[in-house]
């Protein structure tokens, strides 16, 4: 393999990486802080490209539907929360499986109702439409730099919510002892409604600016839903850094893979998985 | 996973009564009705088996896994590959061979993830059955050990002759309906004994309290991978008569919707008991077709959206009803017992 | 019976981060005595009881149970080797009768315990063995009754008759006495009296009347040390001990 072409791989594995941790980060969080399970969290992704389908269609511009875009979907993750969500809390695993299993077929049905069931393409901004040259022989398209900018943006904005903040130390310590912090006057519902509304508003941005990438289609939230889920189980449960760390490990274990190794290309990834869980079967970086 | 609950094991009489029923009226059934239907009950009593299958992994050993459609779909992709459209395969060795082959991946898998618990748990049998699902969808044949394997990718394989029995002939529906029916009872009747055997008093140890019984010197990772194992081969043998009855595969056998669907056959009925497992595949079932076959309704097309039904039904179910439709059952018998007693 | 050591823990040290659990602690358990380890909250009493039965795995220190060397063990390994335990928070199944949670702790030791075909009732070694636990811990006339519905005294006593059934050498016991009322209490001291000529037993306990009645050694633990042990003339007459916790305890 040569520079370019490794050069080109590597990024985009670590697009790809970048964009699973927006998933993989968003469910780990709702994990680790309120101990529910979200089978649904596919969706959001899936609502992400639609509403960046039809946004877009409707105001001629991909910026200006990510943002209004991210605004709704904030919104729609603290009514969930609130209505739906709040009354699994203390519910065992299976039925948060099964609860969150009939709300994909929920979502599914009105994302069918509302947007149909074709396969659209999202266009992307004139001013993200270029590609820079980065040797010789390769240019790399500017949107997907793009794309790995905001996930780093959003990751850090979220490193230093939790680490630095007033309120990044509220969701701590709801995450390390819940009934403590609650004793202690900090309102741990409005933790919750917060923590749930960014895992939501995260998966659905990313959903966004991949749209015209990945295109949006039906079915879209279920396909990334397994790597998250491997991210999630490699990366160890409630650990934000550790999906960090492992989504970037899978993004370049798959786009690596399919190169290298093209026949078990889609084993890989779960060989990697089971290989982790030998050696950790609680992931690598376990709270 | 958080607290056990108590689960309905013991069946009283009324609630046995009932099932001694069914199955007579499901051994009347064909000669009443037409073959159409019967096909469509015979489908019913396979997927109960591999609803039991599956109880015996969540209901009475506490493992719930998102996957175990993956051994259903193993078993009748088995019969495919074994199957030729230039003459028949004896049931006798190809039935066996499918609930082996479902077995061994069954242990396979489980040896990763049995070691895993609570949510990992779900997460990685949904995982490594997804990645069973994508190997079949993605490729229309694979080599194997110098074999060419004929996967059929995403349309699936037929399987146009059904298995020689000899004794009896497969292909005459009344016949084969039967082979179901029978299946149905001895799989029925081989889960209850291992329920009140020795093994199956430690998997119901586990799933109340796995802590303990390692304390007590119980190696439990090696239970819950026979449990595992045996689910899996179980689901294969369903599976393997899926194949057979439909004369066709295809990956959605095993897929992730799959498993869920029997999931929620299981927790329908009421889980632990191997009969709850019955009446919850034929009430999912039937409620299915129910959904699917839902009239227009001022130009909304209802029954195309059946999902959106299903999915609002399996909110309330879990919500409301946890123990499912023998927990209600059984409830409202002993409220009469009270009275009467 | 000769007296003889069935276990011996080694400087056992347990660290959690930053901080040591469990610091330089040794313990010889004898048959026919009853070891006491008492100490404040915190003083890693239950943290050195997960070291010995296996659910955590030390830092630093061995553990030899009758001669095999079980350091790092898995807890049913060590409960194979012929240890056996019982939880301060009561560790129960529920949902299972009475009879049954005793009747499934003998299974362990039964060599039929994975046979999958024959009803778990009809065996005769495992049944006798359970008898005779519940008939010690004085539970039969509660046979029948749900594990969950029984009282917090029955409850413990099921503890016991649990641990027993399984038949050790070596018992650890962890506040049996807990929540217990006086006549509880009492029958609780009686048994462990009639259990320790045949068994090695150490105690975990605040019930200080129960320890000088019981405890034939005494070791006391502040802060994941040992800061006293001997017997309890040795221990009581201590100025160490009596400092750090003996004192507090009349006080309170």
């Amino acid at each position: 393999m040569d520079f370019s072409n490794f050069l080109l791989q590597l990024l985009n594995s670590v697009q790809y990486g970048l964009l699973l941790f927006m998933l993989a980060a968003g469910l780990t969080l709702i994990f680790g802080i309120m101990g529910v399970v979200n089978l649904a969290h596919g969706s959001f992704y899936m609502l992400g490209a639609y509403l960046a389908w039809s946004l877009s269609s409707m105001f001629g511009s991909l910026t200006l539907a990510i943002l209004l875009g991210s605004v709704l979907a904030v919104a729609f993750g603290l009514l969930l929360e609130r209505v739906l969500f709040r009354h699994f809390y203390h519910r065992d695993h299976l039925d948060q499986v099964l609860l969150t299993f009939g709300l994909i077929y929920v979502f599914e049905e009105m994302r069918s109702i509302l947007w149909g069931d074709d396969v659209h393409g999202v266009n992307i901004p004139a001013a993200l439409g270029a590609s820079i040259p980065l040797t010789d022989h390769l240019s790399y398209p500017v949107y997907r730099l793009f794309m790995s900018g905001v996930c780093i943006a959003l990751a850090l904005g979220l490193y230093f919510l939790i680490s630095k903040t007033r309120l990044g130390m509220k969701i701590r310590a709801g995450a390390f002892n819940h009934d403590m912090t609650e004793a202690l006057g900090i309102n741990i519902k409005r933790i919750h409604a917060i923590v749930f509304a960014i895992g939501v508003g995260l998966a659905t941005i990313a959903g966004m600016i991949a749209s015209p990438v990945s295109s949006v289609y039906p079915n879209m939230g279920s396909q990334v839903l397994i790597m998250c889920f491997v991210v999630v189980v490699i990366g160890g449960i409630g650990s934000v850094r550790g999906a960090l760390i492992s989504a970037l490990l899978v993004g370049a274990v798959d786009t690596f893979g399919k190169v290298l190794l093209p026949q078990v290309a889609g084993m890989l990834v779960y060989m990697l998985m089971a290989a982790v869980l030998l050696w950790k079967p609680e992931g690598l970086f376990k709270q | 996973m958080s607290a056990a609950k108590s689960h309905l094991e013991v069946l009283p009489r009324s609630l046995q009564l009932l099932l001694v029923l069914g199955v007579f009226a499901l051994a009347a059934f064909p000669f009443v009705s037409t073959d159409f239907y019967a096909s469509m009950m015979a489908r019913m009593m396979i997927l109960a088996i591999f609803a039991m299958s599956l109880d015996l992994l969540q209901g009475v050993t506490g493992l719930v896994s998102l996957g175990h459609a993956a051994f259903f779909g193993i078993g009748g992709y088995f019969l495919s590959l074994v199957s030729s459209d230039s003459g028949t395969v004896s049931l006798w060795w190809t039935l066996p061979g499918a609930v082996l082959a479902s077995a061994f991946f069954a242990a396979v898998i489980g040896f990763f993830v049995v070691r895993t618990h609570g949510i990992y748990f779900i997460m990685v049998t949904m995982a490594f059955a997804q990645m069973l699902f994508y190997l079949v969808f993605d490729n229309k044949e694979i080599g194997l050990f110098g074999l060419s394997l004929r996967l059929g990718g995403s349309d699936g394989v037929y399987i146009n002759l059904k298995p020689d029995a000899a004794l009896f002939d497969l292909e005459n529906k009344k016949v084969f309906y039967f082979f179901t029916l029978g299946s149905l009872v001895l799989v029925y009747l081989f889960l209850r004994r291992v329920l009140w055997s020795p093994f199956g008093r430690v998997l119901a140890g586990i799933r109340v309290n796995e802590h303990r019984m390692r304390a007590l010197g119980y190696g439990t990772f090696g239970y819950k991978l026979a449990a595992f194992t045996l689910g899996g081969g179980i689901a294969g043998l369903a599976g393997y008569l899926w194949g057979a009855q439909t004369g066709f595969v295809n990956p959605e056998l095993m897929g992730f919707h799959m498993s869920a669907h029997a999931i929620m056959m299981v927790i329908l009925g009421g889980m632990g008991n191997f009969a709850g497992a019955i009446v919850g595949a034929f009430a999912f079932e039937y409620l299915l077709h129910l959904f699917k076959d839902l009239p227009d309704i001022g130009g909304f097309r209802a029954g195309k959206h059946w999902q959106l039904w299903m999915g609002l039904f399996i909110v309330l179910v879990v919500a409301f009803a946890p123990r499912g439709l023998l927990g209600l059952a059984e409830r409202v018998l002993r409220g009469k017992e009270k009275h009467h007693g | 019976m000769a007296d003889e050591v069935l276990l011996s823990a080694k400087n056992l040290v347990k660290r959690f981060g930053g901080l040591a659990a469990v610091n330089d602690v040794s313990v010889d358990l004898w048959r026919g005595r009853i070891h006491a380890v008492i100490g404040p909250n915190g003083a890693g009493k239950s943290t050195l009881t997960n070291l010995l039965s296996g659910d955590l795995p030390p830092t630093t220190g061995s553990i030899h149970l009758g001669g095999q060397d079980i350091t790092g063990r898995s807890p049913e390994r060590i409960s194979r080797a012929g240890l056996g335990r019982s939880y301060q928070k009561t560790n129960i199944f529920l949902p299972f009768t009475v009879w049954e949670n005793v009747r499934l702790a003998s299974q362990s030791r039964a060599q039929h315990a994975a046979s999958w075909l024959r009803r778990a009732t009809g065996y005769a070694g495992t049944n006798e063995r359970a008898e005779k636990a519940i008939t010690l811990a004085g539970l039969e006339h509660r046979r029948d009754a749900v594990a969950g519905t029984i009282s917090h005294g029955e409850q413990r006593q099921l503890e016991i008759a649990m641990t027993l059934a399984t038949e050790p050498q070596v018992l650890l016991l962890d506040e049996p006495l807990a929540g217990m009322g006086t006549a509880e209490a009492e029958r609780m001291v009686a048994l462990l009296k009639r259990l320790k000529e045949a068994h090695a037993i150490m105690l975990v306990e605040h019930d200080m009347d129960a320890v000088f009645a019981l405890a034939d050694r005494l070791t006391v633990m502040v802060n994941g040390q040992v800061i006293a042990s001997g017997t309890p003339e040795q221990v009581r007459n201590d100025a160490g001990v009596q400092a750090a916790y003996l004192g507090e305890e009349e006080r309170s």
